[in-house]
């Protein structure tokens, strides 16, 4: 149980001379060279990221469409439009309490067969949710076969398609859009806030791959960079901003709830009862004025009262300290928090902070 | 690996001494410090003219992923900080035992300095991870 996995590209990732952390259970490169630099040629350039301590599942039978608009609260309903491409959605899986057991997206890949992307530090969590509640005649196929790699920024979408000589059909592949090619998954994802993709592919390619896409002028780019990456672009990560005991509307996720059917969905009852009662916090985006950096658990003292710095690091792209925060519902505008004894002005504003190269919050 | 020059002193917190020919110590982190913490984006320095007693944090280094506080190794005063660090961390990288010096103090007495790890028994200390 206690065993530290390895992704396919572990000894790449060693020949490369990254260093190393364990994250969810998970050998994961931390930083190549200077994480600041991976970050800007992400925002810049483009670069590639070893993803495959995520966990995919695939979901197959007759029911699946089903059992998804049961144990997702976002509706997998809107995967059904007729496309010639796979349809991604992104969506919360609740307990019944309405916390959040994951965030992940799911594919509907035909319409008996969905595939689910699964944080790796929830994995075991979540597949004992998903056994525990579904329908017999659905089957569950783990895909330890596939390793998955996100090439993101402006310059993803040449260097994949000149890659894999698909250049057209990759630049007609919309947002939230995958497609198949031979035993190559290509979905238009990600998670920095730039243009991007998250190809999934055989274990025994994910080498060539790497290195091939290196010599494109990808750069390996490790966790480090992929945390302020997502902080600039404002999306949450599993632990830090949610967790069992927060629900979707505390962690600036409403918009992934999908109340607009009388479809019943796992947690859903708890966020109805509640909803008006138990939203006394809400998660919104922080700015540090002055030097220093914000980090995680640090208080936050506003005049509706006290809250807490669920992610805080240093924003490469604004040269800034900017985090998120978890305060009173009806806090807004300048408020304190406490570094190290110091009080200190941070400014509540709405994420995300940057997005395709440009920031668009700054407060000076 | 990490670079750990002969004529310094070391403390067991990654900091390096030099004894300066004024009698004055220069403080910083070592190269395996700076490397270990990644990029610095912010560095709080001590106050010119604070009188600490050895082992008294008096300033913070701040990576993109970490924040560690940094150690008075000998008692007395800041005489001086590195004003430059304050818009380029980024010295203590390229630099940690030049241009990327934290402060200098004036120490209460030598004895102290007897008790710093001298080169090698600081790349020992490294190997013992």
């Amino acid at each position: 149980m206690d065993k530290i996995n390895k992704t396919y590209l572990y000894s790449q990732h060693q020949k490369l001379g990254a260093k190393m952390l364990n994250f969810g259970g998970w050998h994961m490169p931390l930083v190549y060279s200077s994480q600041i630099e991976e970050h800007h040629s992400v925002r810049n350039n483009s670069g590639i990221f070893d993803v495959s301590h995520m966990g995919i599942i695939d979901l197959i039978g007759d029911r699946t469409n089903d059992f998804l608009r049961l144990l997702l609260a976002n509706d997998v309903k809107k995967l059904d439009k007729l496309n010639k491409d796979f349809l991604a959605l992104y969506s919360c899986m609740l307990n019944l309490d309405g916390g959040i057991i994951d965030d992940l997206i799911v594919y509907r890949l035909s319409k008996d067969r969905y595939r689910l992307v699964l944080n790796a530090s929830r994995f075991d969590r979540d597949l004992q949710w998903i056994k525990q509640n579904i329908f017999d005649d659905i089957e569950i196929v783990l895909r330890n076969d596939l390793s998955m790699l996100a090439i993101q920024g402006p310059e993803a979408e040449v260097h994949l398609g000149g890659y894999f000589n698909i250049n057209d059909r990759l630049h007609s592949l919309r947002k939230f859009n995958a497609f198949e090619l031979d035993e190559v998954f290509i979905a238009r994802t990600g998670y920095t806030g730039e243009d991007g993709f998250e190809i999934m592919i055989p274990n025994e390619n994910a080498q060539k791959v790497w290195t091939d896409l290196n010599n494109y002028g990808v750069k390996s780019c490790g966790l480090g960079s992929r945390d302020t990456l997502r902080l600039e672009a404002g999306l949450n990560l599993y632990g830090q901003e949610m967790d069992e005991t927060v629900n979707p509307f505390e962690s600036a996720l409403a918009w992934t709830l999908d109340f607009s059917s009388e479809r019943n969905f796992l947690g859903k009852k708890a966020l109805q009862s509640s909803s008006n009662s138990v939203v006394k916090r809400k998660l919104v985006g922080a700015i540090l004025e002055g030097q220093g950096v914000l980090r995680n658990g640090y208080t936050v003292y506003t005049d509706k009262g006290e809250g807490e710095i669920t992610s805080g690091s240093f924003s490469p792209t604004m040269s800034r300290s900017i985090g998120f925060a978890r305060v009173p519902s009806d806090a807004e505008g300048k408020c304190k928090v406490s570094i190290r004894n110091n009080k200190r002005d941070i400014v509540l504003v709405k994420p995300p902070f940057v997005r395709n190269g440009k920031i668009i919050i700054d407060r000076n | 690996m990490s670079d750990i020059p002969e004529d310094l002193k070391y403390t067991k917190d990654h900091e390096w001494i030099k004894t300066e020919e004024d009698g004055l110590f220069t403080v910083g982190i070592t190269d395996h410090a700076q490397e270990a913490l990644g990029d610095l984006v912010f560095i709080e320095l001590p106050e010119v003219e604070s009188n600490l007693p050895s082992g008294q944090t008096c300033s913070v280094v701040e990576s993109v992923k970490a924040a560690s506080d940094v150690y008075i190794p000998l008692s007395g005063k800041i005489v001086e900080v590195n004003n430059l660090l304050s818009d380029s961390p980024e010295l203590v990288n390229q630099d940690p035992y030049g241009d990327g010096w934290l402060f200098r103090l004036k120490a209460s007495s030598s004895v102290e300095l007897d008790d710093m790890l001298d080169s090698d028994s600081y790349a020992e200390l490294l190997d013992e991870g």
